[in-house]
């Protein structure tokens, strides 16, 4: 599957959509829930918690294993998706529709220094080997 | 890294899309694409798993009375080698250190007093043939232990099985209809067995490696469906059955691991292991979990009862229950019914204890 060009990534195979309004929605990659197989459990951060970045504030389990998901940049949750929380195979059927939570972050401009597509398609293969 | 090694199935796995992983060494399917669909398919239809990475070791007499083969099984396991009398029956038995502990669980077959087929697991092979060729060297039995590496292994299970494997087996049917349950025939070089690790109605049955491929297709072409590693590991999760490794290895006391039915100490025999087990203290049981919070129970989080501190050993989400389910360690005491606590990060969530199995032949028992 492609990685979708609009959006950014991290290392620790999130990605992050910079909305209109400047806040940043997140959800975890098509190869993210590869890895990981069916999703059975998602855990999201609440509303109004300030978050560092690289800060772990979601878990994602499958039922082979649990994973943390990573603060892409510093900021406040402003949205939480509970429709993930209630059916977190959503997750497994469309990975970059699935959004998990939105933050609005401190500085706007740490979201550019995030994996375009090409950076983090490089990034996936050198983990491959 | 050293080279994976490969069962007769690899290319027929790598051919059907399996995600291969590394299982102890060995290169096997963990799933061919959703391990829930997976599991499901045991549950209601058939399911075809490759189990080639197990051992089978055969335990052959030199002796034409075959004296020694019995004798030599008599000491070797805490389950009773004498219980099984009738050619074809099949025992689940621990085979124990001298400190008790358990080097692993096995699976033994009795075809007639010169031949008894052990199945071992993928991971403890070389340490139990080892074990066992130095027992038999010890004791002067004289044996001939021969691990069958030339043989492949597939189980078919779920409610469909039999089925699947008549019609992949032309002239089986014969056998199948009247193979009870935990008990196995052979046909020339090919073994069929009415066992299995899912808590269904199936069959393992081991060829020769070079008939594997072939066997493989045409139980496909009957209707039965590829099956990972990954819902093995849940559908024995829901069956209760332990896992070696997880729910007891070396250190671990048989009879706080859920296994006391399997080892026996009414008879006068002298296993290795009995002297420790009968001087142990038993403190702990084997318990189910069955989880009332949102979350997934995994091994080794910490259980606190209202007499201290157990373990989770195995722990998974069960995809019968859609809840967590567990297998735990913890103080003898704690009845089923009660309600335990169990860590999650960094949560004390709820689980209550329940009796296992927590499924078997497609039906919930809780």
């Amino acid at each position: 599957m492609s990685i979708p060009a609009d959006l950014k990534y991290t290392h620790s195979h999130e990605w992050v959509k910079a909305e209109a309004d400047g806040t940043v929605t997140v959800g975890i990659t098509h190869h993210a829930q590869d890895l990981l197989g069916d999703m059975v459990f998602v855990e999201n951060p609440a509303v109004g918690r300030k978050l560092k970045a690289g800060e772990e504030c979601a878990v994602v389990e499958s039922v082979k294993a649990a994973s943390d998901v990573y603060a892409p940049v510093a900021g406040e949750v402003v949205a939480s998706n509970d429709a993930v929380e209630s059916s977190p195979e959503k997750i497994n059927q469309d990975a970059y529709g699935a959004w998990m939570f939105k933050i609005r972050p401190d500085n706007a401009a740490d979201v550019n220094a995030l994996l375009d597509a090409a950076g983090y398609e490089a990034h996936v293969a050198s983990e491959a080997h | 890294m050293t080279e994976l090694k490969k069962t007769p199935l690899n290319a027929a796995h790598r051919e059907l899309g399996a995600k291969m992983v590394d299982f102890g060494g060995w290169d096997m399917p963990v799933n061919y694409g959703s391990q829930i669909e997976e599991h499901h398919t045991v549950r209601s239809g058939c399911g075809l798993f490759d189990v080639s990475h197990m051992l089978p070791v055969d335990i052959k007499s030199s002796d034409p009375k075959g004296e020694n083969a019995r004798a030599f099984l008599r000491r070797l396991v805490a389950n009773n080698i004498d219980k099984l009398q009738v050619s074809g029956k099949a025992l689940y038995s621990c085979m124990l250190n001298e400190a008790g502990g358990v080097i692993d669980d096995l699976i033994i077959y009795f075809m007639d007093e010169n031949w008894f087929r052990v199945v071992v697991n993928a991971g403890t092979a070389d340490k139990d043939l080892a074990w066992m060729q130095q027992c038999n060297a010890d004791w002067g039995m004289n044996l001939a232990l021969t691990p069958r590496r030339d043989l492949a292994m597939v189980a078919i299970q779920g409610p469909d099985a039999k089925r699947v494997l008549n019609e992949a087996l032309p002239g089986a049917d014969s056998l199948t209809e009247t193979l009870k349950p935990f008990s196995a025939a052979a046909l020339g070089e090919m073994f069929i067995a009415r066992t299995g690790y899912t808590g269904e109605d199936g069959f393992e049955v081991m060829v020769l490696a070079k008939s594997a491929p072939f066997f493989w297709k045409a139980l496909m072409e009957a209707g039965g469906k590829p099956i990972g590693l990954g819902a093995r590991d849940t559908l024995r999760l829901e069956a209760g059955m332990n896992l070696y490794g997880q729910d007891m290895d070396e250190t671990t006391n048989p009879l706080e691991s859920g296994l006391a039915w399997t080892v026996d100490l009414k008879s006068a025999r002298d296993f290795v292991g009995r002297k420790a087990l009968e001087a142990s203290e038993i403190t702990k049981q084997l318990a189910g979990l069955v989880l009332l919070d949102k979350g997934v129970l995994r091994s080794h989080q910490k259980v606190f009862t209202k007499h201290g501190e157990g373990e989770i050993t195995s722990g998974t989400f069960s995809p019968t229950l859609q809840q967590s389910i567990a297998l735990a360690r913890i103080p003898l005491g704690i009845a089923p019914g009660e309600e335990v606590e169990v860590e999650i990060r960094d949560k004390k969530l709820k689980a209550k204890v329940d009796n296992y199995p927590f499924v078997r032949n497609g039906k919930v028992l809780i």
